[in-house]
This record gives structure tokens, sequence and C-alpha cells, in this order.
């Protein structure tokens, strides 16, 4: 419960500085002073069970099925790094209270801070690697906005975007590792990988899981070649930089090599991959450091220096090593955060954090020239600070490796050259701005910064101090607690001020001599480095970027052409690509099911289907044409229904060919009458080839499928047709009882498609030619009496057989759909002969409300059930005797069939009948609507 | 009869994608009112080609699979419904841009000069 709160706390106090006004300044800062002192008692009052070796755990199921649980563990590692989260995250909090200025926007800062805070407790303490990476992915999130605080300054966002494309790519690497180690082990959870760790380093996957995971860490921990993106990301404040880039999120990617050491180390690939990466950052780091002529690009360069330190420590693996790499973790939290805070109390309080303006602050800033040259000792490894007791465990762990064989020698050496050069730096920090002549050009007075904005420095210089002449007193149980998590062997923590004279201190001896040299003579060295062309890291990022955006570019425009007739084939070639292998696999196309002869009937019913249909295809340009073979085309389907035992769809068929081909030749009236030169022969050919491979495809998909037998689920509804829905055709009995609820949809999807058809008529003045294609006018009759008559007579008898149609379809071939098709095409027939005008005289209603009636009246037949205590469209039906007529059944399902006649009739007139009258004075205009 | 069937289905999709192909509006229509004929008969004979096996519950032993006709019934007026709405919509755009072309103006598409 306590551990909950401690990670929840600072993401619930994230919108505390929202809470209070934006005046009150002290008031945010109290606020998350006690949000964090209170994590961080919590967090003290569960050391002791840690540090006895008993981890606090908690466990919320969340995703079980994907391995995903809200599961928290606090053993010894979370320990050390919480510790470090929280204390020093208090510190920066007092210290950046002081550090921001009345301009700068309070809230936003403290609600990030918190939000980051909160997020590297959460990858400290998951127990699930996928909810840390969560947390790490949060961390990359939220120490983009921090660097990004000043959002004003082209740099910050610049550096801001550096480090979340870094950074974020890293983790995407890391997601990768994590999900193939999962899956070796099976689970996600820490304590099950731990138990796998054997099987996952045999693994044929365990070198490509390495490699992504040590991605994901060296990214976040700004390991060369990735380490540009650090000095950057100093654009930030500098309390954001003392915490993100001294204590916190650059140790995330250390503490997951740590946390996964058990699993994933003591091989020789992590042994090479790691150590070797971490001494090429500590002395790419060191050597830079000291050219840097920004205070904290020199604390920068000396932070990716000192990771690679302990990278390497990491690397090397040994107990001793694991042991240094921990202690230095600590340790260079911090002296550096204290370092960070003396850079910005300089910047803060001389206004120019430049080496080259600054010196003489000496006598200005004497408490601060005091704490700068403690820490600063500390990061050089001067004896009785904490960083010397690391450094020099380092030197014992760098000579007792034979890792390298006949080169082992090289790596004591290369540390003794990063901890001169280290040396050098520290010095240069501390001489540099202190002493020499007095500096005159600068853009302040510089004085003393206000006491509690030095009391985190005086803090954790005393802690320097503390460390290191009693570590065994302050750390050795902390150090005791982690290392028993990371190293899997027994091993006691025995820190010593004292060796005895041996080669380490040697080192160390040979580090402050070297030191002093290259500070004094770095003139020379500085000329030596200058005739090295050296890349600018951010316009080469700037220009990857840019490459990479120009390609994509290029790629869209490629692709996106504007040309939908391009898109449609890559869509159907696409097609072709993925069905082929699939159709390959098919081995016999014929199946076992025994088939139909074939008849003389049907031959010739194949060929004018297709002949048509080829026709249309060919002779596409002569529109009218065309359309007279579709119209064949969609008659002999008809046919085939009514050949293969589907009267039902052969009448529906029959009248929706009427109507949509009438529609049709309308639409026509409206196209260009000269259609201008056909395709290139090129362009053809291809079209050719692609329907040709579809229509194939299609052709023996469907071979295979006729040639099969089958298992329907049709017997039922054959079963229950007269019985439980009481009508005799099977198929209408389907549409409007048993699959009730799919016709509903149906007609709602066809009263949609009439009321968008009727918005698109809208407002519409199409050009209408008033001649032909040659220049002959249109007919003067316009509606020939003869055809008028014959019409008018039709319409009776077409809506007599409509309603039968409708009510024999229960039973017999027939119902709502063929019924309203036919009212529907009989009205239009009255369109046609007699003229718009003719009809609307007669028959004014608006078809809009018809659609609307027969779309509810089939709701509320659906819905009426309900209040008889039936699912919804559950149909009922009996059989009445009428007088004359006889016995008659009457069935629920009629009045849901009404309602889709109804809504037929209306959404087709409504489609057609809106069409034609574009043509007329009736013309859809905005205040019809 | 299968064979028969399943050509004819065959060449009645290849046409429509050919149609469907075209740079102007009125074939793309065309394409799309054949190629759900090509569906539907295709949808159809998933039930199997069954010969004077009506699905109404009479005198007959043995029923055709009435379950893909009902599907089949209501796609043939979606279809409707749908062909309506292309065919309007082009009207439309003829209204609006003057051309019948379905590839944007500035593309620089040979097809674009038919």
């Amino acid at each position: 419960m306590e551990l909950a709160l401690i990670i929840l706390l600072p993401f619930l106090g994230a919108m505390l500085p929202y809470a209070v006004p934006a005046q009150k300044q002290l008031n945010i800062t109290s606020l998350v002073v006690a949000v964090t002192s209170i994590s961080l008692i919590l967090l003290i009052s569960q050391a002791p069970a840690v540090i006895a070796n008993v981890p606090v755990r908690l466990a919320i199921e969340w995703l079980p099925i994907l391995g995903l649980n809200l599961s928290f563990r606090l053993d010894g590692l979370s320990l050390l790094f919480a510790s470090l989260i929280l204390g020093i995250g208090l510190l920066i909090v007092i210290y950046a209270h002081y550090y921001l200025t009345n301009q700068d926007n309070r809230p936003k800062f403290f609600a990030c801070l918190l939000l980051f805070m909160g997020s590297m407790l959460g990858i400290v303490t998951s127990d699930n690697l996928i909810l840390m990476w969560f947390f790490w992915e949060l961390t990359s999130i939220s120490s983009f906005l921090l660097i990004g605080y000043w959002s004003h300054e082209s740099q910050a966002r610049r550096g801001a975007r550096m480090s979340i494309a870094i950074t974020g790519g890293g983790g995407l690497a890391l997601l990768a590792g994590i999900l193939l180690v999962g899956n070796i082990a099976g689970s996600y959870q820490l304590d099950a990988i731990f138990a796998a760790a054997d099987a996952i380093r045999a693994h044929a996957l365990y070198l490509p899981a390495l490699l992504v995971i040590l991605l994901g860490a060296f990214t976040k921990s700004a390991q060369f070649p990735f380490q540009f993106w650090l000095p950057h990301a100093m654009s930030a404040p500098t309390p954001v930089s003392a915490y993100l880039h001294s204590a916190t999120m650059v140790k995330a990617g250390i503490f997951l090599m740590a946390r996964l050491f058990p699993v994933l180390g003591g091989t020789p690939e992590w042994f090479i991959i790691v150590t070797l990466t971490g001494l090429t950052t500590m002395l790419f780091g060191a050597y830079f450091a000291l050219f840097k002529t920004d205070l904290k690009g020199l604390l920068a360069f000396s932070t990716v220096s000192h990771l690679g330190l302990i990278t390497m420590l990491l690397g090397l693996g040994s107990a001793g090593a694991l042991l240094a790499a921990l202690f230095h973790i600590l340790n260079h939290a911090t002296f550096k955060a204290a370092l960070f805070m003396i850079a910005g109390i300089i910047d803060h309080e001389a206004g120019s954090r430049d080496l080259r303006k600054l010196s003489g602050l000496r006598k200005f800033m004497p408490y601060t020239m005091v704490l700068a040259a403690i820490t600063a000792a500390a990061m050089a490894g001067v004896p009785f600070l904490n960083g010397f007791l690391s450094k020099e465990m380092f030197f014992v762990e760098s000579y007792q490796q034979h890792l390298f064989g006949g080169l082992s020698w090289l790596i004591p050496v290369l540390a003794t050259v990063g901890a001169m050069l280290s040396v050098a730096y520290s010095i240069r920090f501390v001489h540099g701005v202190f002493f020499d002549k007095v500096a005159d050009k600068l853009p302040k007075q510089p004085h003393e910064p206000p006491l509690m904005m030095r009391v985190p420095v005086i803090i954790l210089a005393i802690m320097c101090i503390g460390v290191g002449i009693a570590p065994m007193l302050f750390v050795a149980e902390l150090l005791q607690a982690a290392i028993a998590v990371v190293n899997p062997y027994p091993y006691i923590v025995e820190v010593q001020l004292w060796h005895g004279l041996n080669l380490a201190l040697l080192m160390s001896a040979l580090a402050f001599l070297g030191g002093l040299g290259i500070y004094f003579n770095r003139e020379e060295l500085l000329s030596f480095n200058r005739q090295f062309e050296h890349h600018n890291a951010k316009d080469i990022f700037a220009k990857t970027v840019k490459n990479a955006t120009n390609f994509c570019h290029s790629l869209i425009n490629r692709l996106e052409t504007g040309s939908l007739q391009r898109y449609v084939a890559a869509l159907l070639i696409l097609t072709i690509i993925f069905v082929l292998p699939e159709i390959y696999q098919i081995t016999q196309l014929t199946g076992s099911r025994a088939q139909q002869p074939i008849n003389s009937v049907a031959i010739v019913g194949a060929i004018m289907i297709m002949f048509a249909a080829l026709g249309t295809a060919a002779f596409h340009h002569h529109r009218l044409q065309a359309l007279m073979m579709l119209s064949v085309v969609g008659l002999m389907v008809s046919l085939t229904f009514i050949h293969f035992s589907a009267p039902d769809l052969a009448l529906t068929q029959l009248v929706v060919e009427v109507v949509s081909i009438i529609l049709m030749i309308l639409a026509l009236f409206f196209m260009p009458q000269r259609v201008p030169n056909a395709s290139s022969s090129g362009r053809v050919a291809r079209d050719i080839l692609i329907a040709g491979f579809i229509g194939g495809i299609v052709g023996a998909i469907n071979f295979a499928i006729l040639t099969r037998p089958f298992a329907s689920i049709s017997d039922f509804f054959i079963e229950q047709a007269v019985p439980g829905g009481g009508g005799s055709n099977v198929v209408n009995v389907i549409l409007v009882d048993f699959r009730g609820f799919d016709t509903l949809g149906e007609i709602t999807v066809l009263a949609i498609a009439a009321a968008g058809i009727h918005k698109l008529l809208n407002n519409l003045r199409p050009f209408m030619p008033s001649s032909d294609a040659d220049g002959r006018p249109w007919h003067s009759i316009k509606h020939p009496l003869l055809a008028k008559i014959i019409a008018q007579m039709i319409l009776p008898l077409a809506l007599m057989v409509s309603i039968y149609i409708l009510l024999r379809g229960h039973n017999l071939p027939g119902g709502g759909f063929i019924a309203g098709l036919i009212t529907a095409s009989a009205m239009i027939l009255q369109y046609m002969t007699s003229g718009v005008d003719w009809v609307k005289e007669r028959f004014d209603y608006n078809y809009q409300s018809v659609v609307a009636v027969g779309v509810m009246i089939a709701l509320f037949t659906g819905l009426g059930s309900w209040f008889f205590g039936h699912a919804f469209l559950t149909s009922w039906f009996t059989h009445l005797d009428w007088p004359v007529v006889g016995e008659f059944e009457f069935a629920t399902a009629m009045l849901f069939d009404i309602g889709v006649y109804l809504t037929v009739v209306g959404a087709t007139l409504m489609i057609l009948a809106n069409f034609g009258q574009m043509t007329t004075k009736h013309r859809p205009r905005q205040e019809n609507l | 009869m299968e064979a028969l069937f399943s050509i004819t289905v065959g060449v009645l999709t290849a046409c429509s994608v050919y149609l469907i192909l075209r740079g102007r509006s009125f074939p793309i229509v065309m394409g799309l009112t054949m190629l759900s004929y090509a569906v539907n008969l295709f949808l159809f004979s998933t039930g199997r080609l069954v010969l004077n096996q009506l699905p109404i519950i009479g005198n007959q032993a043995e029923y055709t699979d009435p379950l893909p006709q009902a599907f089949v019934l209501t796609a043939i007026v979606i279809g409707f419904a749908m062909t309506a709405y292309s065919i309007i919509l082009a009207v439309r755009v003829r209204g609006e841009l003057g051309t019948d072309e379905v590839n944007a103006p500035s593309t620089k598409d040979e097809e674009t000069s038919r």
C-alpha cells in the first residue's frame, strides 16, 4: 500500500501546482516539497524491510491475458535508485524555487517535474518489464517537456526534439528486446525472467535481444555513439539538468543494465559490447569536456564520461565491479547534481556560464567557491571524498580483469587516462571560474545566492564528505541490499578508505599528476584539437531528420498522385499479390461434390451473359449501347437465379434491373455527350491483365467452392419456417423474422442512401443539353400519348400485383422488397410517360416521409414484441377466418414487411423522382428542404 | 454446369474490374453495377447450384439452402442503393467541376487526356 502511494503521489501531485493561484509561488513550492517529502518518508519507512532482503511487493491484475500486471517491487536496487530520485528530487525542488524567475511558468515546471519523478519511480519499482517500459516512455515524454520548458527558445525546442527522438527510438528498440526476452521466458514478470536466466542466455535469440535492449539503455544513458543528445539537452533550465542529466533519467539506462544483469549479463557478448562502449564513452566524454566553454556543456560531457565509467563497470561484471558501479551511481549523482546547481548559481548570479567570460569569482562568491571546490574534487576523485572511493574500486577492477587476453593491460592504462582528463576538467571548472584575474565584462555584478538556494548544494557537499570519510556507516547497508539483487552470488560489501600502497593508489596519483599536467598545458591540447574538423552533432541530426522527411515527401508524392485510377489499380495488384500464394496452395481445384450436367439452356444463357459483359467493357465509350448490354447482363442474371431455384432473387433482380437502368439512362443525360479517345494501348493492356487475373482468381475460387460438399446451418431455418415463423417461403421468413434485425439495418441503409442522394441533388444546376451529340434537337413530343395511356392503365394493375406479391410473400415468392420495387417502377413509368407535372398534380406526397414511416413501422413492429415480454423482433402469427376470402394468416412479420415495402417504395422514388425532376421546374432547391 | 457458372462469374468480374479501372465516372458506375452482379452470383452460389428445389416449404423432400438467397436479396437492393448513390455523385461532380474525370485535375497522368 505504501509502495503504491510512493509511486502514485508524484503523479497525483502533478495536478496540485495548477490548483493554487500561480502568483503564490511559495505555496506551489511548498505543495511540491510536501508531496516529495511524503513519498520520501514512505520510502524510508519501507527501507528496513528491503535492507533485510525482503522486497516489498504490490500486484494488481490489469491485463493478465497479455501478461501485463500492475506489479511493483521495492528491492535493494529499487531502493537505491528511488532514494536518489526522491532525495535529490526534493533538493532540486527547493533549488528550483529560487532559480526560476517571475516570468517562468511555475505550475508547468513543477507539474512536469513531478510527472517525471513519478515515471522514474515507476521504472525502478516495476516488477513487470512491459510496465517498466511504459514508465520508461513516460520519462521520455516528461523529459521532453522539461528540456523544452522554455519553449520560446528554438535551442530548447531543438534539444527537446533531439532527446525525444533518440530516447524514444531507443525505447522502441527496448520494447522489442523486452518482447523477445518475455517470449523466451514465457512471462514478463521479473521473477519468472530471473528464473529463466540460463534459458535466455542459451537461447538463439539471446544476441538480438541483448542488442536491442542495450540499444535502449545506451540511448537513454547517452552512451557512445548516442551521446550527442545529452549536451544539447543542456538548453533545459539548470534544475532540470541537475535532476535529469545527473541523477535520474540518464541513470535509467544504467538501471536497466543493472536490473537485467542477472539475466543478460556475464556472457562474452555482454562483456565485449558493454565494456567497450563504456570505455569509449568515458574517454570521449572526458576529452571533449576539456574543451567546452559552457559550464553546463562541460558538466554534460563529464556526465557522459562518468556514465561510460559506470557502464564499463557493469560490463566487467565481477562482483567487485558491480559494487563499484552501484557505488559510483550514488556518488556521481551526489556530486554532479551539486555541480549542476553551482553552475546554475553562477549563471543566475553572474549572468553568464561561459568559461571565457567567467573568472576570479572567488571574491564575490566565496561560499559557492568552497562548495564548488569540494564537489569538483569529489568528481576528480580526491581522497576523503566519495568520488575517490568508487574511483579506486574502479581502478582495482580495471587491472583485475583478464578478459582481453594479452591486451588486458590496455584497460587500466585507458582508465588512468580517463581519470587524468577527469581531474583536468574538474580543475578547470573551479580554477577557470573562481580564480585568475577578476572578470570585468560580466552581464551582472556577481554576488552570493540566497541561502536557501545554497542549502541543497551544502547538503550534497556534506554527503560527499560524509560518504568519503565513513562509507561503511552511511551507504554499506544500501549497497549491500542493492548488490544482492544484481549479483547472483552472496557478496559482503566492504568499502575501505585505505587499501594500502597498491596499484590503484598509484593510478590515482598518476591521474592527479597527469590531470594537472593536462590542465596547465591545455592551450597546446586546444590547438591540437583545433586541427580536427568537428561536426556539430546538432547539424548532423538536423540533416538526418531533413533527409528522412524529404524521403517521405518524395515517397508520398510518388504514391499520392491524385489519380484515382492508379490507386484502384495499385489496390487490385496488391490483392492479386496477396491472394495468388493462397490460390497456389489449392492442389485440387475440383472438389468431390457431384456436378450438375450442363444443359443447352444454360450454355446459351452463359454465352449471352459473357458476350453482353464483354460488350459492355469493350464498347463503354458508346455509353447508351454499353448500358443496353449491361441490362442484358442483369436480366440474364435474373434468369440464372430462377434456373437455380431462387425465385425471390429472380424477381428482385428483375425489378431492380429495370429501375437502375432507368436511373443510369437519366444520368446519361447529364453526362458529357462526346467521350474523348480511348486510353493508351499500354494502359489498356495493363488493365486487361489486372482484370484477367482478378476474374481468373474469382472464377477459380468459385469453382473450387461449387465443387466441394458443404454443411449448411440452414436446416434450422427450413425446419422452423412454418412452425416458428408461420410462413412457407423460407427466404422471406429469414428476411422478416429469423434475421429481421439484418433487414431492419438494411432498409435503414437504403433510407440513408436515399437521403444522401436527396442532399446531393439539392441546389445542383447541371448542364442540360438541348440536342444530341450530333446537334439534332430533342423530339418535340415529350410524352407520347400512346405510352401515356398504356402506362396509366398499367398503374392500378401494377399496384394490385404489388399488393398481392406483398401479401403472399410470406408463403410464396414475393415480399416487401419485391412489392416495393414493383410499385416504385409503376410510379416511375407514370413520371416517364406523363411527366413530373402530371404526377405532381395527382400525387404530391414527399417521399422522405414515406421512407421515414416505413422504417418506423419496421422498427416499432420489432419493439412491439417487448410489450409482450419477448426479444426484439420476435414475431407472432395467427390464422383468421375472413368472410368471402376464407382463412387468412396474420403475422406480425407482415407488419414488418409492410415497413420494408414502404421504405423501398419511398427510397426508390426519392432517388428516381428527385433525379428526374432535375430537368423540370420542380428541381430541388434550398427552400424546399 | 459448375465450370460454366464459375467461368461466367469470372468473366463478369474481369469485365467489371476493367470498367472500374477507366478514367471517367460513367464506365466506373457501370463497372460497379456489373461487379455487384458478379458478387451476388458468387455469394448465391455458396449455397451450391441446385435445380428444382425451391426454398418454399411444400411437397418436396429437399430444399436448396435459403440463407445465401436471403442475403443476396438484401444485397441486390443495397447494390441498387450504391449504384444510385454513385451515379448521382458522378452527376453532382459533373455539375460542380464540369468534368466526369475521376483523377485530380493536376494529375500529370496520361489518362487525363481522355
